[in-house]
């Protein structure tokens, strides 16, 4: 099953970024193989409609779930109404890799 | 001057039928045209008549005041009245609506989670696998 959490950096020592149309990357973790892969985000800088743009993104590599600090109104009712579970996590300090070792439980 | 707008109300969950259809022997053919019944009409039966909720939890839960809940809730059970009384279908549909499911608090690692398959019960905390969770009403980010 595919996960995205967003990301401040590109590394497993990274944390969570706290936001999610704007975060500087995207981790795409695969429960299943144990393969990450990290997308830079190509909306951070944008002027409007980071969200739902970003939201594309994450839905067109299949992701089911999606970790961030925090999501937006008009993502929220995006993320519904494509059945993708949101998951807040209000820890800015928390690394990609704990995020990851948590999800293998 | 256009009128100021709507202010939408929130409703947890879709309902299951899309509405009701009288029988009996003694119901003529057209009875009247059918009900159409507001979601949030619904969910305010559901909130009030079902769950039990004071008219306070549930204007919470939906995102609106108290007497504006009242108003909705009365709304619908009049029109649930004329529909059992003169033989009218009942339509669940329109609204002013948005969408937005319950969320849980996981009590192992804090992580608030929400749960879009709605039909489907919350086991446990997509993040940490714990069974351990409570639910949040009035979550907002």
């Amino acid at each position: 099953m595919k996960v995205a959490i967003t990301s401040t950096g590109s590394t497993l020592e990274s944390t969570l970024d706290q936001r999610f149309g704007r975060c500087s990357y995207f981790v795409i973790y695969d429960t299943e193989t144990k393969g990450i892969e990290f997308l830079p985000n190509p909306n951070r800088d944008v002027q409007d409609g980071a969200g739902p743009a970003s939201v594309q993104i994450v839905a067109s590599r299949g992701a089911e779930k999606v970790i961030s600090g925090e999501f937006g109104f008009k993502i929220k009712s995006l993320l519904e109404s494509l059945k993708i579970q949101m998951i807040v996590l209000k820890e800015p300090g928390k690394k990609i890799s704990e995020i990851m070792e948590l999800l293998n439980d | 001057m256009s009128p100021r707008p709507h202010r939408l109300r929130k409703i947890s969950n879709p309902p299951l039928i899309s509405g009701f259809k009288p029988y009996g022997d003694k119901l003529k053919q057209e009875n009247g045209p059918g009900i159409f019944l507001h979601l949030e009409e619904y969910e305010a039966i559901r909130l009030c008549d079902h769950e039990m909720l004071s008219h306070q939890q549930a204007a919470v839960m939906m995102a609106v005041s108290r007497p504006t809940l009242t108003r909705i809730h009365s709304s619908a059970r009049k029109k649930i009245a004329d529909a059992m009384v003169n033989g009218r279908q009942i339509i669940i549909e329109g609204g002013k609506i948005f969408y937005d499911s319950d969320w849980h608090l996981c009590s192992r690692c804090a992580c608030y989670f929400n749960n879009p398959e709605k039909l489907t019960p919350v086991k446990e905390c997509p993040l940490c696998h714990s069974p351990e969770f409570s639910n949040v009403t009035d979550f907002e980010k």
